[in-house]
């Protein structure tokens, strides 16, 4: 009972992280079709300039709450500079071109991504220097910390602030007019290479968060570290039905639910066969289940209309 | 030549070609401010082409348009909106999963300014922007008559109310020329009567309407000048009762030889 309750929270905190990430990949394939495999790299890359930043602020012996609060604002900024330039350099000019030729680019930005942070940072592991002792709190016999704690609230409020920003505001309404119908939002007067970028800056600043939640969490950074989760959190996106912004906050959620659950009941549904380090292998079974048996996700209804 | 007060759209030798295929051939035209202008052709004559270019969903590949004293050759469509042209389609392209409200609020896009700092922040300005925004929506479903569907979606709504909807959509833009495609096509002889009342509302409106149409009683009772394309040439031009009678209209539309010629 402690164990099922244990992997819940601690599928719960992952899971939010996940949903973070799917947002900015499923908000980029809503509006442009295109599935951004650089995102994971995106996050690897807030998480580098968090911890650098952090790392610089607390030698200039500054206030941890500040210095934390600093740090994740240079890397949401740093993030959505990065997301822009992509979208601009790599995309923009394959807008019109087969839809293969984008994904290509995309698995490029990534490697260059991925060698540009081993050239700035190294191959080696470093420490996220998070300035507080995360206390531990017990919970029905479970242990949840206060990072963890804070993961989740300010994952919930995010995603809250997004969909209000998406369904209630001006850049919202165009954000969806474009990915519904983009001749026609140009032809209203919406600007759509605009809409696209400030999409992909969304996205992007979402990244930079979840990137400083995970080092946060497991207080360690490393170049590779936005491969698998770039890969989990698309997993994620297509669970939920990717395009539609509640799949990817439920996919999350849910796919962090699964992982760790499996994680945890794993060595005894085998008999002590396999270990809970073949945690990774649920998140694949589950994209390849979701895309034999339901396409077009959970949530998902418009997948057949864009392929 | 109209003196330039008077010509709100002047096309100067705008061509067309897809491939081998000549779209637009030479078609010169000028509309005036504050006058209903048609549009007819048989099939494949490029009426919609002609749309295309003036809108900027398709750029011309020779001669150039005025509009509003300004010269094009190419832009974007956004840029024409901005410019004050709007437009509706042939075949209805509202944003379906969006209520009828929102497809018009799409439309005060350009007329407004908040980003996402302004959103985010909601700072007075931003506050008073999106009431406006709701305010100005709404009072142009009631302008077209549809204001009882404001919550509806798009897509749920019956087939004229979504032609009233693309109408009250370009009209949010705040055009000074509303060019309709075929605004009553699919319409029964009721619809029909209630459009060209609300076309006739929206030109003492001071907006000036370009119409294609393929229901000739009603291009020849509502416009004041009419212009006919056959095989992407501008065969006539004139009052409607001028071009009904021109010979080369006749021809092409019952498939004489030559007619063309123009």
């Amino acid at each position: 009972m402690e164990i099922l309750l244990q992997q819940i929270i601690n599928g719960l905190v992952q899971g939010s992280v996940y949903a973070l990430v799917a947002l900015g990949y499923t908000m980029v394939y809503g509006i442009l079709g295109l599935i951004n495999f650089a995102h994971g790299e995106v996050v690897m890359i807030g998480a580098m300039i968090a911890m650098t930043v952090l790392q610089a602020l607390l030698t200039a012996a500054l206030t941890p709450v500040l210095a934390v609060l600093l740090s994740l604002l240079a890397a949401m900024a740093v993030c959505m500079a990065l997301g822009y330039s992509i979208e601009r350099i790599a995309y923009r000019p394959l807008r019109n071109a087969p839809r293969l030729a984008p994904l290509i680019t995309a698995i490029g930005v990534s490697i260059v991504l991925q060698n540009l942070a081993m050239m700035i940072w190294g191959r080696e592991y470093h420490a996220f220097p998070l300035p507080f002792n995360s206390t531990s709190h017990q919970l029905g016999g479970a242990i949840v910390n206060d990072v963890q704690i804070a993961i989740v609230i300010i994952a919930l409020l995010i995603m809250s602030t997004l969909m209000w920003l998406v369904h209630r505001t001006r850049m919202g309404r165009a954000m969806r007019a474009v990915s519904e119908n983009p001749a026609a939002a140009a032809l209203m007067g919406v600007d759509i290479n605009r809409v696209i970028s400030v999409t992909f800056m969304l996205g992007s600043a979402l990244a930079a968060v979840a990137g400083f939640m995970v080092s946060a969490n497991y207080g360690i950074v490393h170049y590779y570290m936005g491969f698998m989760l770039g890969l989990k959190a698309f997993t994620a996106a297509v669970l939920g039905g990717i395009g539609n912004l509640r799949g990817a906050m439920l996919g999350g959620v849910l796919l962090g639910l699964i992982e760790s659950l499996g994680a945890g009941y794993i060595g005894d549904i085998t008999g002590g066969f396999l270990g809970s380090n073949y945690q990774d292998v649920f998140a694949f079974f589950v994209l390849i289940a979701v895309l034999i048996l339901r396409p077009s996700g959970l949530l998902g209804e418009k997948l057949a209309e864009r392929a | 030549m109209t003196p330039e007060s008077e010509c709100l759209l002047e096309l100067a030798s705008v061509g067309k070609h897809f491939g081998g295929v000549t779209a637009l051939a030479d078609v010169s035209l000028h509309i005036r401010r504050g006058e209903i202008y048609g549009l007819i052709g048989p099939n494949g004559a490029g009426k919609t082409t002609l749309f295309n270019v003036v809108t900027g969903l398709y750029q011309l590949d020779s001669g150039s348009f005025d509009f509003a004293g300004q010269r094009y050759t190419r832009c974007k469509p956004h840029l024409l909106a901005q410019a004050g042209i709007a437009r509706t389609f042939q075949h209805i392209r509202l944003l379906a999963n969006m209520s009828a409200l929102e497809n018009i609020m799409v439309g005060r896009h350009l007329r407004t300014r908040t980003g996402i700092w302004g959103a985010l922040t909601r700072h007075a300005a931003a506050r008073a922007e999106e009431r406006d925004t709701v305010r100005r929506a709404r009072e142009l479903l009631e302008y077209v008559g549809i204001e009882c569907a404001h919550q509806t979606l798009a897509k749920h709504l019956s087939y004229g109310e979504q032609r009233r909807l693309e109408i009250a959509r370009a009209l949010a833009t705040e055009p000074k020329l509303l060019a309709l495609d075929e605004p009553a096509a699919g319409m029964n002889a009721t619809e029909t009567v209630a459009l060209k009342a609300l076309l006739q509302k929206i030109r003492a409106g001071g907006i000036t309407v370009l119409l294609i149409e393929h229901d000739v009683k009603l291009i020849m009772g509502l416009c004041d000048r009419v212009a006919v394309l056959d095989y992407g040439k501008k065969i006539a031009e004139g009052v409607p009762e001028e071009v009904r009678r021109d010979p080369a209209v006749i021809a092409a539309y019952l498939g004489g030889s030559g007619g063309g010629e123009a």
